[in-house]
Formats: structure tokens, C-alpha cells, sequence
């Protein structure tokens, strides 16, 4: 197929219908309003229903209601829409229902700015609304990885029949690059939604979507069979990059765009002689622990790089279990605060001293 | 073999065009690219900038603290970035409304001074500055070949924009003549 120049959001809005979404509800907000404005326009030819909805609060609520139907259907925003969000991911996650959030970060806290962020880390894989519950969340760092893993978010979601989250932030989406959009290649072995409520059909069964379980024991159940699946995700669905680890004193880990400035601060230190290797979690949930375990073996040191002020590097110390020192360099995110490689490799020289 | 090449002016010179259009000119030819623009609050008048880089291996970082590679617009750009240029570097530098401080001249890299926007005026419209710039850049820096640019031009225009096109492949070459 002919490579297409495209920005990365876009080609979320690309992947999302190739993948065979024909719902969307949101509302706009920078930097992620080129995924609606694409699918406004684009997704009413395939037959497909665009809402712009009164509020954020009510576009969550109507992907929940999409998602029970069975349908492929998701939202997108940036960081302080998504914090309103929240309520109706939790709620999403307690019903067990599939379906796409797309948070492409700003800063923060509260409107902050619009500048590249990863803030919302945190937030993204420990359960952001009440409850106590996971979502998945894929960390693309390419406009090819927005397209490609917008259609892994879909499947994911469907197969472990919770929501998923595709966490960019300003950079992956304002930037334009080569994409090569490729057909949806739907997994065979997909389950059928036999809990969607689309009405009855002759059917003598009746289906119920909620998360409200009153009965004794009933939430302790329901709770654990949501923890069953964190465990199979994190047992057969991890996803990571890595580059030169096996050599490596240094391993330097990042996810998303600051992975990017990171691989090339690690070039130029290979290029001086340094041995530096890069880790880059693909999957943020599940979180790549045996990676970084087995890379704790080997190397002397590693060192976190964020956009933010220190947030995945608490997952990689957990992983590592004091085995190797994990240092953190990062800039709490606003206007100017994007870190060069150059700035990088200045880290990487001292940790490697 | 890598390409840095950073682009500052004001919001209405045409600098997130000239990057886009570098970007897409590199993809036609087979080449890796990414274009980047500064995402703020940006308006005519206001700052612009850009960063596009090409390449025949993958695109590491969109942004570069030291550009090889740099276009100067106008005299604000000119007082923040020229220092920031890489040793050894390239720096093209519209002369029309920038000029280098008294005393801060550097021998260390490649400095070319053009009257950029005098030539978009003398081509038919100050807005062609732009065009100017990028023409006098693929002359000295022949990261892709000048026929690529013209033919993405009308890629990355609107439909509607093509009775343009004859006076931006103008300043195009007016720009490569002064190189």
C-alpha cells in the first residue's frame, strides 16, 4: 500500500474505522480535536453515527450505552476531559464492557496547558475512577503505532471484555510522519458477545449489563473474576520494545513520545562508545515486568525518562524489587518543558560515569 | 544518514507549510520524515515553529536541541535560536527583518543572509517568503531534490490554491538563484 503523510491523530481516527468502529461520542478538546473532526467527516459515509455530545461526561455514558449493545463504539479526549470521564470508565469497567478511550495528554493539573504531557500515567494504569479495577492501556510512540494499535485496543477490549484506553499525548498526535494503512484483520477466535443487549430476538435468556451487585459475596466474585483477567492480560498480552539490552550497563526506559527523544539520546551515546540499551513498554497495562526483571540480571543501572515528574519509574522499581538501581529524569510538562536528546544524553553520560 | 532541520518566524510567514511541504517532499521520495510543529497557542503574528527531520534510517526524536539545519524568519527567532545552531551547522537568515547582534557573529558554522521577504515582495507577494527561504535551503542542503518540492507542493496545497502554484515555484527558484 502507498505510504500516506498523516498526523498521528488522524490515523487514530483511520485505525478506529478500519477497525470497524461506527460509534463515536465526544467532545472536542486540545490536542486530540483532529480525531473528531476526521471521524465527523468521515464516518457518516460508512453509515456510521458521530455524536458531538453536551459534555464529556455525557459521551463516556453513551459509549457505555453503545458498548452494551454490543457495538464497536469509542471517545476520545485530553487529559482534563478525561478526568470527567472517569466515573463511566469505572462504571465500564464494573459492567465488563468493551469499547476505546483515547486520551491524548496535555498538561495539568487541572487545564493546565496544552503541551505534551505524561501525567496522566497514573491516572491511565492504576484505575482511574473508584472501584479498584484495571483498563488496558497501549502507549503508541509513531503515527504507525496510532493506527495499528487503535485496532489492537478494539480487539483487546472485546476479548477480555473490558475498556481500553490508547494513551498519546501532544507530540504522537500533532506530529506528521509516514503511515502505511494496511486492512482490518478481524482475530478469528474472537468471542461473540453473547452478553450484549440488543434485544431479545426470540431469545428465552435475559441479559443484563450492570455493576451493581447486592447479593452476599456476589461483588467479592465479580471483583475476582475482573482480577482473573488482569492476570491473564499480564500473562499473554504484553507488548515491548527493546533495543541493545542484552550488551547494556545502561538501560534506558520510556514510553510513547519521550521513548522517541530517548532512542536517539541512546544512538548518539552507542555512538560514543557507551553501552546503552533502550526498553520501551508497548503495553502500560499489562506492564512489561519480566522485561525489565530479566534486564535487572545484566545491567548495571537504569534509568527512567517522563514527561512528567516521576510516575512509571515507581512500576519499574516494583519490577526490578531493588535488584538494580533505577534513576529518573523528567520535567513536570508545560510550554518549553519537551526535553532534547541532547538533554538526555547528558543523563545518560552521568549515569553511566 | 540523518537531516535536522528546524524552522522559527512569525504566524502568517508560512513556516508550518514550508516544514509540512519538506516532510511530505522526503516521504514521495522514499525517504523517512516526520514534521513537527510547535503546538501552542500560536496565532499571525505570534511565534511559529518547526522541526522536520529525514531520513534513510527510522525517525528517532521529532525535536533536536542543537539543529544542524536552521531557518531564521525573522528577528525574534533570530535572537533565540541562532545561537542554538549546531556547530558546523547550516543557518540560512531572512536579512529582510533579522540581523545578527553586533559582536555575535559565529565563525563556526555556515551563515547565509537573504533578503527573503524583499524577494517575495519583488516576486509578487511578502507571503511567498516562505518559498524563498525553503528554495535558497534545497539549493544549499540537497536533502531533496528541488523537482520533488515543487511536485509535492501541490500535494500538500488545496485544490483551490493551485492557481498559486506558478508563483511559488518562482520563489522557489528566486530563492536557489541567491544561494
Amino acid at each position: 500500500m502507498k505510504r500516506l503523510f498523516v498526523k498521528g491523530n488522524e490515523a487514530v481516527a483511520m485505525g478506529a474505522l478500519e477497525a470497524g468502529c461506527r460509534y463515536y461520542f465526544g467532545y472536542p478538546i486540545t490536542p486530540q480535536s483532529d480525531i473528531p473532526e476526521y471521524i465527523s467527516r468521515e464516518m457518516p459515509k460508512l453509515g456510521g453515527t458521530f455524536i458531538q455530545a453536551e459534555s464529556e461526561i455525557a459521551s463516556i455514558n453513551m459509549l457505555l450505552g453503545a458498548s452494551a449493545c454490543g457495538v464497536r463504539a469509542m471517545t476520545s479526549s485530553s487529559s482534563p476531559g478525561i478526568s470527567l470521564k472517569q466515573e463511566g470508565i469505572s462504571y465500564m469497567a464494573g459492567s465488563e464492557l468493551p469499547g476505546l478511550i483515547v486520551n491524548i495528554c496535555r498538561s495539568g493539573p487541572g487545564l493546565g496547558g496544552i503541551d505534551a504531557s505524561q501525567a496522566d500515567y497514573f491516572q491511565s494504569v492504576k484505575g482511574g475512577g473508584h472501584g479498584g479495577y484495571h483498563i488496558i492501556v497501549l502507549a503508541p510512540h509513531t503515527v504507525q503505532e496510532m493506527y495499528d494499535l487503535t485496532m489492537l485496543a478494539f480487539d483487546l477490549a472485546d476479548r477480555y471484555r473490558m475498556p481500553a484506553m490508547l494513551l498519546g499525548d501532544a507530540v504522537v498526535g500533532q506530529i506528521k510522519e509516514a503511515l502505511v494503512p494496511h486492512p482490518y484483520q478481524q482475530p478469528s477466535d474472537l468471542p461473540t458477545k453473547e452478553w450484549a443487549v440488543s434485544g431479545k430476538q426470540g431469545r428465552s435468556d435475559q441479559r443484563i449489563v450492570k455493576s451493581l451487585f447486592l447479593g452476599d459475596g456476589e461483588l467479592e466474585a465479580h471483583n475476582w473474576r475482573l482480577h482473573a483477567k488482569y492476570k491473564q492480560l499480564q500473562d499473554n498480552e504484553v507488548r515491548c520494545e527493546t533495543e541493545h539490552v542484552d550488551d547494556a550497563d545502561l538501560v534506558v526506559t520510556a514510553f510513547g513520545s519521550a521513548a522517541r527523544i530517548v532512542k536517539t539520546a541512546a544512538r548518539m551515546a552507542r555512538e560514543e562508545g557507551l553501552k546503552v540499551g533502550v526498553i520501551r513498554p508497548i503495553t502500560l497495562f499489562p506492564f512489561p515486568i519480566a522485561t525489565y526483571q530479566q534486564a535487572a540480571q545484566t545491567v548495571k543501572k537504569m534509568l527512567c525518562v517522563e514527561l512528567n515528574a516521576g510516575q512509571m519509574v515507581e512500576d519499574v522499581r516494583l519490577a526490578v524489587n531493588g535488584k538494580v538501581d533505577v534513576a529518573f529524569y523528567g520535567r513536570p510538562p508545560g510550554a518549553g518543558s519537551l526535553p532534547t536528546p541532547e538533554e538526555i544524553l547528558v543523563q545518560i553520560k552521568k549515569h553511566c560515569g | 544518514m540523518t537531516t535536522d532541520v528546524f524552522m522559527a518566524g512569525f504566524g502568517g510567514q508560512g513556516i508550518l507549510l514550508a516544514g509540512n511541504l519538506l516532510a511530505y517532499a522526503a516521504i514521495e521520495q522514499g525517504l523517512n520524515a516526520s514534521f513537527f510543529p510547535a503546538y501552542g497557542v500560536e496565532k499571525r503574528g505570534g511565534a511559529a515553529n518547526c522541526t522536520v527531520i529525514v531520513t534513510d534510517g527510522d525517525v528517532g526524536s521529532p525535536v533536536v536541541g542543537n539543529p544542524g539545519q536552521v531557518l531564521l524568519f525573522n528577528q525574534l527567532s533570530l535572537d533565540k535560536f541562532y545561537p542554538r545552531v549546531r556547530k558546523g551547522g547550516l543557518c540560512l537568515i531572512n536579512s529582510s527583518l533579522a540581523k545578527i547582534p553586533e559582536g555575535e557573529q559565529r565563525d563556526d558554522i555556515d551563515a547565509l543572509l537573504l533578503p527573503a521577504t524583499d524577494m517575495a515582495v519583488e516576486a509578487g507577494d511578502a507571503r511567498l517568503v516562505n518559498m524563498v527561504m525553503l528554495g535558497a535551503f534545497i539549493a544549499r542542503c540537497e536533502v531533496v531534490p528541488m523537482t520533488a518540492v515543487k511536485s509535492a507542493l501541490a500535494g500538500v496545497l488545496p485544490e483551490r490554491n493551485h492557481r498559486f502554484l506558478p508563483m511559488n515555484y518562482a520563489a522557489l527558484d528566486a530563492g536557489a538563484a541567491r544561494a
